[in-house]
């Protein structure tokens, strides 16, 4: 896999992994193409689509698109499913995730991601393994003021698209 | 539900992405941006140390803002300082910040190299994951000569955790990607090849990435992979769906393990061992037995896995090309997907039959297919899937069916270029050909590329003879109701460069031209609109009278604060242009286009540049004229001909109706003054416009040759205020203008509308503004009446229009989730409650059309409440003076039968039947 992209109904970036050495400029190019060409599509067509010389293949979950480029001889339907692997990690971590989690917590989607995939390809496919990894990282953490965990929460405003989990359509 | 800041919470970054979400515009929140890094970079400048945790949150927040697209040029130095954190977290941030914003600087580099050598020698297996997981991401030369060397000895050390193993495997793989030279494995090799014997399925699984890279570069070295992979794979397929535990992905044993097993095969010929090899075609046997079982379960996730298996064991199959058996069954297989209902497994069954239809064993099996892919071809709705199904054709393409694929072909792919290049070829008169064209992207607009349209654009201005009928035929084209957006594109050219040709016919008037083109442009992408915003801005420099319409146009925070940055900057820079510049500077910016260079035709040019069977016809047009004749099967064709034979290659030229004269122009102008004598008392009630208001607030209410009427309103609860906006289009004053507003019958106790008189006189090309505030005291269905009367010239002019306020204007919008609203529904359950109506589709069915409609009609759009996705359901509480009425909608439209059932349930009957009524006329 050469890179995946998290990004909203409304073309925002959520989460960007580069597997392949490019400049800033050159992601952000890449990015606004693929975002236009990837929302412009209807409901019904088919997940892949060829690009420059790579294969695209995307999925929407609610209010998010998942989109991966991979090369010629790699599977398409293998990342569908590494895509729907890593929603149901995040709706595991997170707990019937959505977009606002991923929002708020983006360190969190990239290292639950670095632990699924690593330099583009699956490193651990294990549900079980890879939720183990991270939350025995989460026990590692220092003890934190318990105020600042109630209230970061209830910072967050709630908008009825980004919140609404990603599994529910 | 808020989202729960799991783990370490930085309350401070929550709130700063809070403050970023809440800026209201691009200017707000680099505002907030430049004083969040002007903070971050005094604490880090500041003489008191920072903790651990301050340092953590500012670089956290550091890289929130370079991920939303900011340039970040400091904090790296300390984001490196997180690195030797002892606190986990704090470590964490550090490498995730180094990983995304990579930096050349060699002493930095240096200081990295070694926080990240400390963590591999830590023995702590999470913090050496993390330093591996650093070098995969960054994977720079650098990394690669701190660490090739390092790397593999803990990859195959007997001590080392499954977890760190994984990661290793991987991150070398990387290395190997950008510095093959460096990563050398040598004594490695065989420690690495057995790693496909591990106990642990993650470890193979990351493993088999590398070894698979390695194979491809070094066969021989690696080669001894290929047995253990048999046997690995052997094990797999044999397995029952529960003993891979959690490897096993919706009752399919180790999809992903077993697809990469079958791509490292197929680096390799097949095994000369022959327990191997049939150990191997008997794994090949079972996959594509297990195809043809039930499935276990019915999530797509399910059969995708599967087929994932299935189709790599296909790549495989048509890799050794040796077994004619598997090959044949393979070709089975994929003729089965060709039907299958899922878009994936269409076009991948037509991706992969491609590959199959070149091996002698399958090519005839293949063949059987043609019928369902030439049907493909015709009927996938899918432009990618088509794609797939004429490479199928081409590669299943012999002796013994070429006469049918390439009258397929050339029935459907590249007659559109070919009608272009004929047209074009024969062209006599010039009339004759933008006939033709305009025609073909009437006919086949979806299939026109944008050379072709190109194309029309060069002629038309090369050549002064023809543009004056080109205005006059988009202008015509323009009038149906639904026409190809490449017709507005070269609609919206042609009429912006040479609208003023035709602009003296009063049915064809700037303003007329203007809002033809203008009615087009909600429905069109992204480069239309810009392209039309274009054409206005060369509309206010040909025709001054139509400059404040187009700046009220542009001025609209749809345009001015258009999400996209393209328009937006259009919008923005065409106002201004047009505000401050001279009539003169205008003129000189907005030239006419000066003639193209005559060069050779795009068309053409893309033709040429077509591999498969187009270059064939390619080089038959080239041949010239005689060719061309055989052709288009009409023989004598010269040079000299007439235009027909490319008429007859669509009969398009009898369908033609743009030369006929413009009879149903006259229809387009509401001309209520026709019979208006000089002493006409009364006119009848002009409800034109009235409809086109019920999902919007602003826009033109009803324009004729004298005056134009534009709206903008606005509403809260149950009050509203409506602005009239009168413009005298003549250049004579209009006298004694008044204006009365009524509310019919019942409607004077419904609502409330007040009103203050106008000025009397309106000079000649001026505009007068009037402010209506309104109330509604109770639900109404009528709608009040506006009465204009003025002198033009003599004549009295009166008219009377039905003003759009309409009781959908006071929703408040309602959220609430999938429960409440069924909940509500129920309660509403009384028969009067319920209006429904079932109508036909008038309009473009388009998702985004809908719901911008549903949304202007006030109510809130509730997604994931109907179990169909195709449907819609809506919201919202009527606010009145004495009461409030709830309101639940529910819109079910069927593409296929272009139908549309509607359904408002209102807690007071006679909203439901209003609201239905208004709606059933909008969709």
């Amino acid at each position: 896999m050469q890179f995946m992209l998290l990004f909203s109904r409304q073309g925002k970036l959520r989460l960007q992994k580069w597997y392949v050495p490019l400049s800033d400029k050159e992601k952000k190019k890449i990015t606004r193409e693929l975002v236009q060409t990837v929302l412009a599509r209807k409901p019904k067509m088919c997940s892949f689509l060829e690009w420059r010389d790579l294969k695209i293949v995307y999925k929407r979950y609610a209010s998010l698109y998942f989109c991966c480029a991979i090369e010629d001889q790699d599977n398409e339907l293998i990342t569908l499913e590494i895509i729907h692997r890593y929603v149901e990690l995040l709706d595991k971590y997170f707990g019937s995730v959505c977009e606002l989690d991923i929002i708020f917590n983006f360190e969190k989607a990239y290292f639950i991601l670095d632990e699924f995939l690593l330099g583009g390809e699956a490193q651990e496919t294990s549900k079980k393994n890879v939720l183990k990894a991270i939350e025995q990282a989460d026990l590692l953490q220092e003890n934190i003021d318990y105020q600042t965990r109630l209230f970061a929460g209830v910072m967050v405003p709630s908008m009825a698209s980004e919140s609404s989990g990603l599994f529910q359509s | 539900m808020p989202a729960v800041s799991k783990g370490d919470g930085m309350r401070g970054l929550a709130v700063f992405i809070s403050d970023i979400r809440n800026c209201k515009s691009k200017e707000a929140e680099i505002k907030r941006i430049n004083k969040e890094l002007a903070n971050i970079r005094s604490k880090f400048k500041g003489d008191k140390a920072l903790d651990g945790y301050s340092k953590k949150k500012y670089v956290c927040k550091l890289l929130f803002i370079f991920l939303l697209g900011h340039d970040i040029d400091f904090g790296h130095m300390e984001a490196v300082n997180l690195l030797s954190s002892n606190k986990y977290t704090e470590k964490q941030i550090g490498y995730l910040f180094i990983s995304v914003l990579v930096n050349s600087n060699s002493e930095l580099i240096r200081l990295i190299n070694n926080a990240i050598k400390n963590d591999l020698s830590s023995r702590n297996p999470t913090f050496m994951c993390l330093a591996l997981h650093c070098i995969a991401n960054v994977g720079s030369r650098e990394m690669a000569e701190a660490f090739a060397s390092e790397i593999p000895r803990i990859l195959v050390a007997g001590d080392t955790m499954d977890s760190v193993k994984q990661s290793a495997a991987l991150c070398l793989l990387r290395l190997y990607k950008t510095s093959p030279d460096l990563v050398l494995m040598g004594e490695w090799t065989s420690r690495v090849v057995h790693l496909l014997n591990d106990q642990h399925m993650g470890v193979v699984t990351a493993a088999i990435s590398l070894i698979t890279c390695l194979s491809q570069k070094n066969p021989d070295e690696f080669k001894t992979c290929v047995s253990l992979a048999v046997s690995r794979l052997s094990r797999i397929v044999s397995s029952a769906s529960t003993d891979l535990q959690d490897y096993t992905y919706y009752f399919v044993p180790a999809p992903w393990l077993s697809c990469k097993l079958l791509r490292l095969l197929q680096c390799y010929p097949p095994p000369e061992d022959g327990a191997v090899k049939g150990r191997l075609v008997e794994c090949l046997e079972t996959i594509l037995n297990k195809a043809q079982e039930p499935p276990k379960s019915k999530k797509v996730q399910h059969s995708n896995a599967k087929n994932a298996i299935l189709f790599e064991a296909i790549a495989l199959i048509i890799h050794y090309d040796s077994e004619p058996n598997l090959l044949v069954r393979a070709c089975n297989q994929l003729g089965q997907f060709l039907q299958h209902r899922e878009t994936n497994l269409r076009y991948l069954a037509l991706e992969s039959m491609c590959t199959l239809a070149s091996s002698e064993f399958s090519h005839e099996a293949v063949k059987t297919h043609i019928e369902t892919v030439i049907n493909a071809l015709k009927t996938e709705r899918d432009v990618s899937v088509r794609q797939r199904a004429a490479d199928l054709l081409y590669a299943m393409c012999d002796r013994s069916n070429a006469k049918q694929i390439v009258a397929e072909m050339l029935s459907y792919l590249e007659t559109v270029l070919k009608v272009a290049i004929l047209a074009e070829k024969y062209a006599v008169d010039y009339s004759w050909y933008v006939d033709t064209i305009l025609n073909l992207i009437r006919i086949a607009g979806d299939y026109v590329s944008e050379e072709v349209w190109y194309r029309v654009i060069q002629i038309v201005i090369n050549r002064d003879d023809v543009q004056g009928y080109a205005a006059k035929t988009v202008f015509e084209a323009l009038q149906a109701p639904a026409c190809h957006e490449n017709m507005v594109k070269v609609g919206g050219y042609i009429l912006g460069e040479f609208g003023n040709l035709i602009a003296g016919d009063p049915r064809s008037s700037p303003l007329v031209q203007f809002n033809l083109l203008h009615s087009k442009f909600h429905l069109c992408s992204v480069p239309t609109r810009a392209l039309l915003l274009s054409a206005y801005i060369k509309f206010i420099n040909l025709f001054p009278e139509t400059k404040a319409t187009i700046q009220e146009v542009l001025r609209c925070d749809s345009q001015i604060r258009n999400s996209d940055v393209e328009l937006q900057q259009r919008a923005v820079e065409y106002l201004k242009l047009s505000s401050i510049a001279s009539t003169d500077v205008l003129a000189t910016v907005l030239e006419e286009m000066p003639p193209f260079p005559e060069r050779e035709s795009s068309i053409l040019a893309k033709l040429k540049k077509k591999k498969g069977p187009g270059a064939v016809s390619v080089t038959e047009m080239e041949d010239g004229k005689r060719e061309g004749g055989e052709l288009n099967g009409g023989g004598d064709r010269g040079p000299d001909s007439t235009p027909s034979p490319s008429a007859d290659l669509l009969g398009i030229r009898s369908a033609a109706p743009v030369s006929a004269a413009p009879t149903s122009a006259g229809s387009l102008l509401v001309d209520v003054f026709s019979e208006a004598g000089p002493a006409a008392s009364s006119a009848a009630v002009n409800d034109e416009g009235f409809l086109r208001f019920v999902c919007k607030n602003n826009g033109v209410l009803f324009e004729n040759q004298l005056l134009q009427i534009g709206i903008k309103s606005e509403y809260r609860q149950n009050l509203g205020r409506m602005y009239l906006f009168y413009g005298n289009k003549t250049s004579v004053q209009f006298a004694s203008f008044t204006t009365t507003v009524s509310c019919p019958g019942e409607l004077c106790s419904q609502l409330n509308v007040q009103s203050k008189p106008v000025e009397p006189l309106v000079e000649g090309g001026a505009q007068i503004q009037q402010v209506l505030n309104i109330e509604c005291l109770t639900d109404f269905s009528e709608a009040p009446l506006l009465n204009i009367k003025f002198r033009y010239g003599g004549a009295l002019q009166n008219l009377t229009l039905k003003l759009p306020v309409t009781i959908n204007k006071f929703f408040q919008p309602t959220e609430m989730a999938s429960q409440d609203f069924f909940q509500r529904w129920k309660q509403l359950s009384q028969p009067q409650q319920e209006a429904q109506k079932i109508f036909k589709a008038n309009n473009s069915m388009d998702t985004e059309v809908l719901k911008a409609k549903l949304l202007g009609l006030g109510m809130a759009l509730l997604d994931n409440v109907d179990p169909n996705p195709e449907n819609y359901v809506c919201a919202g509480v009527i606010q009145t003076k004495g009461q409030q009425v709830g309101c639940l909608l529910r819109l079910e439209p069927n593409a296929q039968a272009q139908m549309y059932r509607l359904t408002l349930r209102c807690s007071k009957d006679s909203v439901s039947r209003r609201l239905c009524e208004l709606l059933a006329e909008q969709f």
